[in-house]
């Protein structure tokens, strides 16, 4: 049954912007989609708002759309494009609930689009807890496959029958058709249960949550299922939670394959897969299936099923070689898996399940640092930001490797000092939470038997009993007379690293290195390769292992190693992998052999076929060196490329510089100027080049000092960190003093930075291209948020909408000068805030930085390419001649029509709640918190300002309610947005004090109470939980309004958070949501292709 | 593991050597090294009766997680003559598990290795085919360990149906209604094998591999299967001759494995060696009469020569192959048209393995009624 010839065109919907549950692994499979797609012949047209992504690049579809992924939005790109079909499958939550919706309105049938891979009947019944439920239930019952006892339903009162009914508390409450497991979570009596039902309720699309008995502590799998149309089904992949049922799988330690299942309950859960996907009726494509086991009597609950590819399916694919997204959509347009070939043997038919001979361990990477008040219990709702893989010969050595890429002091197990009392270890370890695994080590340390361990965690004893060896062989290293070679052996097979080798020894890492390399205890690399070596692999997908074979070719042409950018993280996120996928496209076509090292499995970049060779490892020093040793003697390597990856990268970049490995592009001399103060001061300085005031120190008397003579605000931060780690706006000597007490890591190699904090200053960022002579600025992007919000979390626009000719002059020059002085060759990215008309550089950064994905979409400039072969020695102008660049002009001189794109950043609030179960606050801050961002991209400024607020949350509303409430300093710039608002249509609603200044303005605003007035009327509150608000308007009051005014703030930002509502929380923000709604109301939006931008734009140039 | 390991080697007859620890019992073994591609069923391969005369290498490395239990046996004894494991258990994990897998092979006196680059040794087994070895952990002397390995028998032309057969005759009762009576000859059978029968409606009477055609016709049955097995089938010359009687009678048939490739040479098809074999439970056959692909669990290391397309004459009518191992198009199942016979080369009670193929055995119980009626009629 060969490919359809009835499709023509395919339309395939992205996930949107990166959230919490819903990252870039719908990147990588919608990527692998498009791909495919096209080679089959088909014109693939694409629709996601996020422009971080490889998927939105121009040239994995014939019309790209980075506009809202809205029923309004498709409608019109399908009005525009009219598909043959639809693939909502590969999206994620977003594209399958996009795809409920344009077929609930009629617009599939309108325009006559057939929806592939999963009919809407099939999404139902795999999504529906009832028909779920009754499917499971009606399989043969030799299988014994169960569902938790469970009820369904729709109101409080529902609920708390529902408890009644299943003999009371725990119970756990999943709301229905919520990705990531969005507001669901253990209640254990009844105030959580209407803490968490009732948000279930409300954040349900159908007003639906169940109710279910608790599992927790069963021990819980996973398997990823593929089917074609003939009704040929395999599973590509099994994986084992190491933490028990109770944590979302997304957020716990995952093992492949299963290592606790006898071939007779392993084939159990296959038969149920199998089983439940034939009677949902996935017609084609991928899904995986979750299930419980009891430990105790190994009864078999099914948890759920997903009708699509998952955040799962990325790590089997990554963790066997099996490209399920790829395969998906070949399955979706009508190939059969046997007609599929294996990539990576050639030979044999995707028609089969993979098999492993090594392990694969994924561990969570979370950022509660950024929440300092939020509660870090793991529950059913995922929390975390990222993840990383590692694969090992065995699980220990897999382990140790995830452990150290998650790049986070304390991450790996340590051996120094005493461990704490046993008995508080297992009460601390009972609670899952992150860093947990560390605890448990350190329990063992304290004595514990694998028995209250188990009692303790509920965590399997065959993995319970893998830390012991751990602990065995660390202690067997720390009392070692001396380090044999079968000692060092011993403890790298079991993933000791050297850094570990030298804390047990009292040794440094170097030292350890050098007597490991002295004693020639090196790894050797494997290949990932779908078949357990049972046939040859064309694939070099490797991984280290202390083994005795290696795998790694010989090669002629010169190697590039590109280090990629590690687990995702608040502040580096898919925007880092975009730029080295982009670096290996590049590098292969100008002729090197390009050489991927990273250790994130939802990326494209860990893609066996991105890259010439992947190499799936840790980024650390001890692991990077031993890639470079492998492939030096492969082959001659011209050096290896770190200014793409972010921090990560940039931070090995001296450390492999003096090991003798050779570093293309800006040198680490170079970065470590930009990086150190004083230089790049002296640098600005020589320059001619205003900065604020600033200075470094180490102690609180040398930092009030410094601020005594600067002036507050100041704002302080510490050194070389990515995403305004730690930073903070500090307006008095008081709260200097709490800030500098509880940065921990101040060190005189890691000082405190102190600068002047420029009030209502505009803020701009710029990316550019230098090759030591020319300069190319990338593009310019003005701020919408004034200074202070970190620039991560700003709303952006580009080009610059308030800027004159001149000021977009003065930022080039600028740029040049600090381009030159600094010595970058490649990309620099450098903050400007402009007050009172003068330009004042904030800080520079030689690397690629987070916006060069939205410049390169919004000017139509490939950046990163352009990027990577400047490092290799290419100039711009060679560039230019080549087609990279564009022949004349660049980002900053751009055609006056040229479209006007705003980015906007999505937060993850809504995810974090405190202790006391409310959500964490809202306000935007110099630390940055944002997870992902969209583009909107138009001809005007209010219509691509529109798109990017409908694509980001909650979108704007075009009537109802308003509520106002502003801090004293803002009153004066709210009145002209306020009063336009007013003559749109919308009714204002305002506290006593701002609506008293409206009234003076000629606005006419109902007073509303604030809850600290403690009034008998109905508060802002209360009708925000009642749905009778449709936007707030809330700037956080500074020192004077006290503290009841804040409280106020946090509680209406909050609820809005709970309720969907959307929030602006600055007067600039404010001034641009205007402008939006104005074009909202003129339904002049429409929607255009980047293809058809660039076509555009090219002719304008 | 305060206490030092033994160490062991494991020689290969061409010379290759890989240093090790001990597992399981200590002393010295030969046979044929081949390697095991599943991730789960090692107490189902371990006393697979197939597995006789063969030293295993499991590929994947963690072996021995969930203990030993007395459920699992696929007959009443490990029957591996050695066993390679990269990272054994040290404890078991699971509520069904009786006793560690570490002591049922030292119990069973099976010597093992563990601790080498068992993906080293599955690669050179790919490359340079299924070769005899031996394992040792008595002695580090490669050289005497060589010397045995090269006096060592071949598998070519090895039988081992003596050593794994059934002494006595037995029976296993149908489950339910008894539809039909099937003489199941034990070459190797797999405990799996007769309750999927039974399941089925079917009385299984087994009989020692050295019974006659009397014996089997004595008991009237509806069918006749034989089972998988361990060895060469070029060497089962008295089985071949029986079935032939079998088919000349028409007397519906059905074989696994050994047994299909002794169907094979009663329909004049040669066998030949594989040069690794498949083992593993992960194997893509097509069945060429649905063109529904099925993975299914594999023990080979011979198949039969016949044409994958169309039909070929055979004393008994003509025949096709009915099934084919997509991985390397082998012959994975045969049938004879207008005669009750057929065969697969592969494992439809799986044990271990997928539950894919187990609608053959509903293909052989359909194929005694439609006899039966046809008789009957």
């Amino acid at each position: 049954m060969p490919k359809r010839t009835d499709i023509e065109s395919v339309l395939v919907i992205g996930s949107g912007p990166i959230v919490i549950g819903q990252a870039a692994e719908f990147d990588y499979s919608g990527t692998q989609a498009c791909r495919v797609l096209r080679e089959e012949g088909l014109r693939v047209v694409l629709v996601n708002s996020n422009p971080a992504t490889i998927m939105t690049d121009p040239e994995f579809a014939d019309a790209t759309y980075v506009e809202p992924i809205t029923t309004e939005f498709l409608e019109k790109v399908i009005a525009h494009e009219r598909p043959d079909a639809l693939l909502p499958t590969l999206g994620g939550q977003t594209a399958l609930n996009a795809a409920i919706k344009l077929d609930e309105a009629g617009i599939l049938e309108k325009y006559g689009v057939e929806l592939i891979g999963a009919s809407i009947e099939a999404i139902d019944r795999g999504e529906n807890r009832e028909s779920f439920k009754a499917i499971v239930e009606g399989l043969p019952p030799e299988w014994g496959a169960e569902v938790a006892a469970s009820v369904i339903c729709h109101t409080m009162d529902d609920c708390l029958a529902g408890v009644e009914t299943l003999g009371g508390y725990p119970v756990v409450v999943r709301p229905s058709f919520t990705m990531g497991g969005a507001g669901s979570g253990l209640a254990y009596d009844e105030a959580d249960l209407h803490r968490i039902a009732g948000t279930g309720l409300a954040l349900s699309p159908t007003t639906e949550v169940l109710l279910e008995e608790s599992i927790l502590g069963w021990k819980e799998y996973e398997l990823e299922v593929m089917r074609d149309k003939a009704d040929n089904v395999v599973i590509v992949c099994s994986i084992e939670n190491f933490d028990p049922m109770g944590v979302h799988t997304g957020d716990s330690i995952t093992v492949a394959p299963a290592m606790t299942l006898t071939d007779v309950e392993y084939q159990r859960l296959r038969d149920i897969a199998i089983g439940v996907i034939r009677e949902v009726g996935v017609d084609t494509g991928g899904c995986n299936i979750q299930f419980a086991v009891n430990p105790e009597d190994g009864r078999i609950v099914v948890i759920e099923m997903n009708p699509r590819v998952s955040r799962s399916s990325a790590l089997a694919s990554k963790a066997t070689g099996f490209p399920i997204a790829k395969i998906a959509a070949k399955v979706a347009i009508g190939y059969t898996l046997d007609e599929i070939p294996n990539d990576i043997t050639a030979e044999t038919p995707a028609s089969f399940e993979p098999t492993l001979d090594y392990v694969v361990v994924k561990v969570p990477r979370f950022a509660f640092e950024k929440f300092p008040l939020a509660d870090d219990t793991l529950t059913t709702t995922m929390k975390s930001v990222g993840e990383a893989m590692a694969i090992g010969r065995n699980f220990s050595e897999a382990l140790g490797k995830a452990l150290r890429s998650l790049e986070r002091k304390g991450a790996s197990f340590t051996w120094a000092g005493e461990p704490r009392d046993k008995a508080e270890l297992l009460e601390i370890v009972r609670r899952p939470h992150d860093g947990r695994i560390g605890e448990v080590m350190e329990a063992i340390r304290a004595g514990a038997t694998p028995e209250e361990l188990f009692e303790s965690t509920s965590i399997d004893p065959w993995f319970l009993d893998q830390l012991f060896l751990v602990q065995e062989v660390a202690t067997q290293v720390r009392e070692a007379v001396e380090l044999t070679p079968a000692l060092l052996r011993r403890a790298k097979r079991h993933g000791l690293s050297d850094a570990q080798i030298g804390e047990l020894r009292g040794l440094r890492e170097d030292v350890v290195r050098g007597v490991r390399n002295a004693l020639g205890v090196r790894p050797v690399y494997k290949t990932v390769d779908t078949c357990a070596a049972e046939f040859a692999a064309r694939t070099p997908y490797h991984y280290s292992s202390y083994d005795e074979e290696t795998e790694v070719h010989p090669r002629e042409k010169p190697a590039v190693l590109i280090l990629g950018s590690g687990p995702n993280r608040i502040g580096q996120g898919i925007e880092f992998d975009y730029s080295c996928v982009h670096a290996a496209l590049a590098l292969t076509e100008a002729g090197y052999e390009t050489v991927m090292v990273n250790c994130n499995p939802e990326t494209v970049s860990t893609d066996y076929d991105t890259a010439d060779r992947l190499y799936f490892e840790p980024l650390t020093l001890e692991d990077v060196l031993e890639v470079y040793h492998a492939e030096k003697q492969a082959g001659p390597v011209a050096g290896v490329l770190v200014q793409l990856g972010g921090q990560t990268p940039l931070g090995l970049a001296a450390g492999l510089e003096a090991e003798g490995v050779p570093i293309v592009g800006t040198q680490p001399a170079a970065i470590d100027l930009a990086e150190e103060r004083g230089a790049f001061g002296q640098l600005l300085t020589d320059a001619g080049l205003p900065a604020p005031k600033h200075g470094t120190a180490t102690t609180f008397p040398g930092a009030k000092r410094i601020a005594d003579e600067i002036g507050y605000p100041v704002l302080v931060r510490p050194s070389y960190v990515l995403g305004g780690r730690g930073m903070e706006i500090v307006y008095d000597e008081q709260s200097l003093a709490t800030y500098i007490e509880n940065a921990t890591e101040i060190s005189a190699q890691r000082p405190v930075l102190v600068d002047k904090f420029l009030d209502d200053a505009i803020e701009i960022d710029v990316d550019a291209l230098y090759d030591g002579t020319e300069l190319f600025l990338g593009g310019v992007m003005e701020h919408i948020e004034e200074a202070g919000v970190h620039s991560g979390d700003s709303a952006c626009v580009l080009p610059p909408i308030t800027l004159g000719t001149e000021d977009v002059e003065r930022i080039r020059v600028s740029t040049e000068a600090i381009a030159k002085g600094v010595g970058v060759r490649g990309l620099i990215n450098i903050q400007f805030a402009m007050s009172a008309g003068v330009l004042y550089v904030l800080e520079a950064n030689p690397r690629a930085s987070r916006t060069v994905p939205f410049v390169s979409k919004a000017t139509a400039t490939p950046l990163a390419k352009a990027a990577a072969r400047l490092m290799l020695g290419e100039s711009i102008a060679e560039l230019r001649a080549a087609g990279v660049l564009p022949a004349e002009g660049d980002g900053g001189l751009l055609p006056d029509d040229a479209p006007v794109a705003v980015k906007e950043a999505v937060m993850p609030f809504s995810r974090f709640r405190t202790y006391e179960g409310t959500y964490v606050d809202t306000l935007l801050g110099p630390e940055m918190r944002s997870t992902g961002e969209v583009m909107g991209i138009d001809t005007r400024f209010g219509n691509a300002f529109a798109k990017a607020q409908a694509g980001a949350q909650n979108g704007l509303p075009t009537r109802g309610r308003v509520f106002v409430s502003v801090a004293n300093p803002d009153k004066r710039h709210m009145i002209f947005p306020v009063k336009r608002l007013a003559d749109l249509g919308y009714e204002i609603l305002a506290t006593a004090g701002t609506a008293t200044v409206l009234r003076r303005n000629g606005v006419e605003a109902t007073v509303v109470p604030k809850i600290s007035d403690h009034p008998s009327e109905r508060t802002i509150v209360e009708m925000l939980r009642a749905g009778e608000v449709d936007l707030i308007i809330n700037t956080p009051s500074g020192g004077e309004s006290g503290a009841t005014g804040r409280v106020d703030g946090y509680e209406i930002r909050t609820v809005a958070v709970g309720e969907g509502v959307s929030s602006i929380t600055t007067i600039a923000g404010l001034a641009a949501a205007v402008q939006g709604i104005e074009a909202l109301l003129e339904h002049s939006i429409g929607v255009k292709s980047l293809q058809d931008w660039a076509a555009d734009l090219q002719a304008a140039r | 593991m305060s206490t030092t390991p033994t160490e062991a080697i494991l020689v290969l007859e061409d010379g290759r050597t890989f240093r090790g620890e001990s597992f399981g019992a200590i002393g010295e073994t030969i046979g044929e090294v081949v390697f095991s591609t599943g991730m789960t069923g090692y107490q189902e391969t371990l006393t697979d009766p197939s597995y006789k005369g063969q030293i295993v290498v499991m590929t994947a490395p963690h072996v021995g997680n969930t203990g030993v239990n007395d459920e699992d046996f696929e007959s009443k004894r490990v029957w591996v003559d050695g066993y390679v494991v990269r990272d054994p258990a040290r404890v078991s994990s699971s509520w069904r598990s009786q006793r560690t897998l570490d002591d049922q092979l030292a119990n069973d006196g099976v010597v093992g290795i563990s601790g080498l680059d068992t993906r080293a040794l599955t690669r050179h087994l790919r490359e340079q085919g299924s070769m005899r070895g031996g394992i040792s952990s008595a002695s580090t002397d490669v050289d005497a360990l060589l010397a045995k390995v090269q006096d060592a028998p071949s598998m070519k032309g090895a039988s081992f149906l003596a050593d794994v057969t059934t002494d006595e005759p037995y029976v296993v009762p149908a489950q339910g209604e008894k539809k039909h009576v099937v003489v199941a000859i034990d070459l190797g059978l797999k405990g799996m094998t007769p309750r999927r029968m039974a399941e089925r409606g079917v009385e299984v009477h087994v009989l020692p591999a050295t019974a006659t055609f009397e014996q089997v016709a004595e008991l009237a049955p509806d069918g006749v299967f034989m089972s998988n097995g361990p060895g060469d089938p070029a060497t089962a010359d008295h089985q071949v001759e029986v079935l032939q009687r079998v088919l000349a009678e028409g007397i519906p048939f059905f074989g696994i494995c050994l047994g299909n490739q002794l169907f094979g040479r009663a329909l004049g098809r040669g066998t030949y060696k594989l040069t690794y074999g498949h083992r593993g439970i992960n194997q893509p056959v097509q069945d060429l009469t649905t063109g529904k692909v099925e993975i299914t669990a594999h023990n080979h290391g011979f198949a039969v020569e016949a044409p994958v397309e169309g039909t070929f004459d055979t004393p008994y009518g003509p025949a096709r192959v009915t099934h084919v191992g997509l991985n390397d198009q082998v012959v994975e199942g045969l049938a004879l048209l207008e005669r009750p016979g057929f065969s697969v080369q592969y494992h439809p009670e799986a044990a271990a393995g997928p539950h894919d193929a187990a609608y053959l055995f509903d293909r052989f119980v359909d194929l005694m009624s439609d006899h039966k009626d046809k008789v009957n009629a």
